[in-house]
């Protein structure tokens, strides 16, 4: 094994393009459960933005619309699961569950004509001047926009998290849903509305791994980025700063791995893939101590 | 109070509910939506071959079932282990293992038993994971569990290709085939039934759990803690034991369910041997209300879409995709048609709040 074949900036360039897709899926469950609904259908509405996306993308040859179908997707197939939870007042793990199960098929099934097809291409940005700083440059600043796209997303969700009355709302709304119910403040709405950002959101992920990760679509291609996003919202105690790097770190775990298994480590490839789901489950263990929003979870009805 | 009437007219609404939102997908896919539905639901059980398809349906309901008991009990308590593929995973691999350590040795009253006990002990011990992290560090088990599930496969497809690899296999992936290892092979009791130790321990099951939930104390805690945890608490029930409980009870019978399934109809440790069981064995468990005999029906029903979609596949060039849409709606429709049980629907009449 040669570890000298790591390069440093190719490992930190491709941290940040591994984390893309957690952290959009992540940011959008941040808001979810910060409006008090437990989404557990993140996977099932990554892997329809997946499909949908590349559909799209592919037919349109735009990856910009594609990324868009993919978020409008997700959007849809989230409120799904909202009218179930909020309106139908189902049990929201089972219908997380069943919204997983549910964009499986569905997008197994859409995604049939489109196995083994390559996605059009989405060159890189290059930003004058801050490309051309060494190391810094290739490091942070030569990716393509979508990875900068999520950042700003996680900006614009801490300032309107923080700095917003439209936030201070929507964290009401999930830390107690009958006080912000009682002060007038509709609650299934503010739920309604945060969680097609959710699922837009996980849309959007999908298809950064559909259109540019991988990039081209395959059956159940998630492989369970939807439930490390999750996680990550467990870790970063529901804060959009720690989120990044939450998702940084995993981004970490795994780009670490893949390039072990490129070095010829002596440990069979299957078992360094087990790595970043080990590594999500040992950040659960250490960083359980977060307190979680107080409604998050319970159902919400106007009458009681 | 929840109304009794539809807690189970329920399910029968959302399986007609799905077989009527499936049709328009079959139709959309530009198949005969009545006859592909007769193909699923009809056809493993009437048509001429019924006789060839009617084992399948104990063979493919014999994990579900066994599974969806098991979880049945965590989500009454609102445990919630949805990782059960993985421990059906692992509980086949630490049966086999015991199998393969052991082989050629003939002797199938020794083997066999020792089987079922180290699958059990495979799936308990992959999901006491989840369930001590959960009592001693709060971690989220449903987060776990299912992460585990991909170490599990993981797990299984380095078995595959490293450990348990035949080695008079020519250098192909798998296991030898215990179903061709007599004493370890889980066939037919009765041949041509499709009736083997799965079955039995599935029947066993859920005899096992409707008496435990009836009639015992442990029942009755499970219970309450679903319906009232804080009324539990005052009764004295230990949230930390109903945890690791309901946890090991899940996780030993989806490994059993796992090692019966590697000694018989699947024969070998592969990388594809897993195929969901895990979890549609959670929509079997809702779909038959948390109930043992209820998931017994849920179980061959769902059975049946495995078999009838097959027949679809083969015969209708149905894709395979459409079979597990059709299995997620049905356990969308349910948690829908749900609300009539919990809630009655009133016309008119509009109160001033």
């Amino acid at each position: 094994m040669d570890l000298t074949s790591i390069n440093p900036i190719l490992f930190f360039a491709s941290l940040m393009v591994a984390a893309t897709p957690i952290l959009l899926a992540a940011i959008g469950e941040l808001v979810v459960e910060r409006a008090g609904v437990l989404n557990l259908g993140v996977e099932g509405m990554m892997i329809t933005g997946a499909v949908i996306g590349f559909i799209v993308a592919v037919s349109t040859g735009s990856p910009w619309l594609g990324f868009l179908g993919a978020a409008v997707g997700g959007a849809l197939i989230s409120q799904v699961f909202g009218l179930l939870t909020q309106y139908l007042l189902s049990n929201q793990v089972a219908t997380g569950l069943a919204l997983t199960l549910f964009g499986l098929g569905l997008s197994a099934l859409m995604g049939q004509g489109y196995i083994g097809i390559k996605a059009p291409s989405f060159p890189d940005l290059h930003l004058p001047i801050l490309s051309d700083i060494p190391y810094l440059g290739p490091i942070a600043f030569q990716h393509d926009p979508m990875v900068y796209v999520g950042l700003l997303i996680v900006l614009a969700v801490w300032l309107f998290l923080n700095r917003s009355r439209a936030g201070l709302i929507l964290r009401a709304v999930g830390e107690n849903h009958d006080a912000a119910h009682a002060l007038g403040y509709n609650v299934r709405r503010t739920r309604m509305l945060a969680i097609a950002f959710g699922g837009a959101c996980a849309g959007l992920g999908g298809a950064y791994l559909s259109l540019l990760r991988v990039p081209q679509w395959t059956e159940g291609m998630t492989a369970g980025a939807g439930w490390i996003a999750l996680a990550i919202v467990v870790f970063a105690s529901w804060r959009p700063g720690r989120l990044v790097l939450g998702a940084y770190l995993f981004g970490g775990v795994t780009v670490l791995q893949l390039n072990l298994q490129a070095a010829g480590i002596a440990i069979p490839v299957e078992y360094l893939s087990m790595s970043p789901y080990l590594a999500t489950i040992a950040v659960l263990v250490i960083m359980s101590a977060g307190r979680s929003p107080g409604s998050l979870g319970k159902q919400f009805h106007a009458a009681r | 109070m929840p109304s009794q009437v539809w807690a189970w007219a329920a399910p029968l609404m959302a399986v007609a509910l799905t077989m009527l939102l499936g049709g328009f997908l079959f139709a959309a896919l530009g198949k005969n939506p009545v006859s592909v539905i007769r193909t699923i639901f009809w056809d493993p059980l009437f048509s001429e071959f019924a006789w060839f398809y009617r084992p399948q349906i104990l063979i493919k309901g014999a994990p579900l079932v066994l599974i969806a008991i098991g979880l049945s009990f965590g989500f009454r308590a609102g445990v919630w282990n949805i990782g059960a593929e993985g421990q059906y995973i692992v509980g086949a691999i630490c049966g086999a293992a015991v199998a393969l350590a052991l082989y050629p040795m003939d002797a199938r009253w020794l083997i066999f038993p020792l089987m079922v006990v180290a699958g059990a002990l495979g799936g308990w011990v992959w999901a006491m994971i989840p369930g001590v992290l959960r009592v001693r560090f709060g971690t989220n088990e449903i987060l776990v569990s299912l992460m585990l599930v991909y170490v599990a496969e993981q797990l299984l497809s380095g078995m595959a290709l490293g450990a348990m690899r035949n080695p008079d296999g020519m250098g192909f992936p798998g296991s030898r085939n215990l179903a061709q290892y007599p004493s370890a092979a889980n066939l037919d009791l009765i041949a041509g039934t499709g009736m083997h130790w799965g079955v039995v321990f599935a029947l066993i099951a859920v005899i096992f759990a409707y008496v435990t939930l009836s009639r015992h104390l442990f029942g009755f805690q499970v219970r309450l803690a679903g319906q009232a945890p804080r009324a539990a608490r005052f009764a004295g029930v230990n949230p930390a034991r109903m945890i690791l409980l309901c946890m090991g009870i899940s996780g030993a019978l989806a490994g059993v369910a796992g090692l019966f399934e590697v000694a018989g109809p699947s024969g070998q440790i592969s990388i594809d041997f897993n195929v969901g069981y895990g979890f549609t064995a959670i929509i079997v468990a809702f779909l038959g209300r948390l109930h043992p005999l209820g998931i017994l029906a849920a179980g061959a029903l769902m059975a049946l879409t495995y078999i009838g979609g097959g027949i679809a596949q083969s015969q209708l060039g149905l894709p395979a995709a459409a079979i597990s849409l059709l299995q997620g709606m049905l356990l969308f429709t349910l948690l829908a048609v749900d609300v009539l049980t919990n809630y009655r629907v009133r016309f008119g009449r509009r109160e001033v709040a």
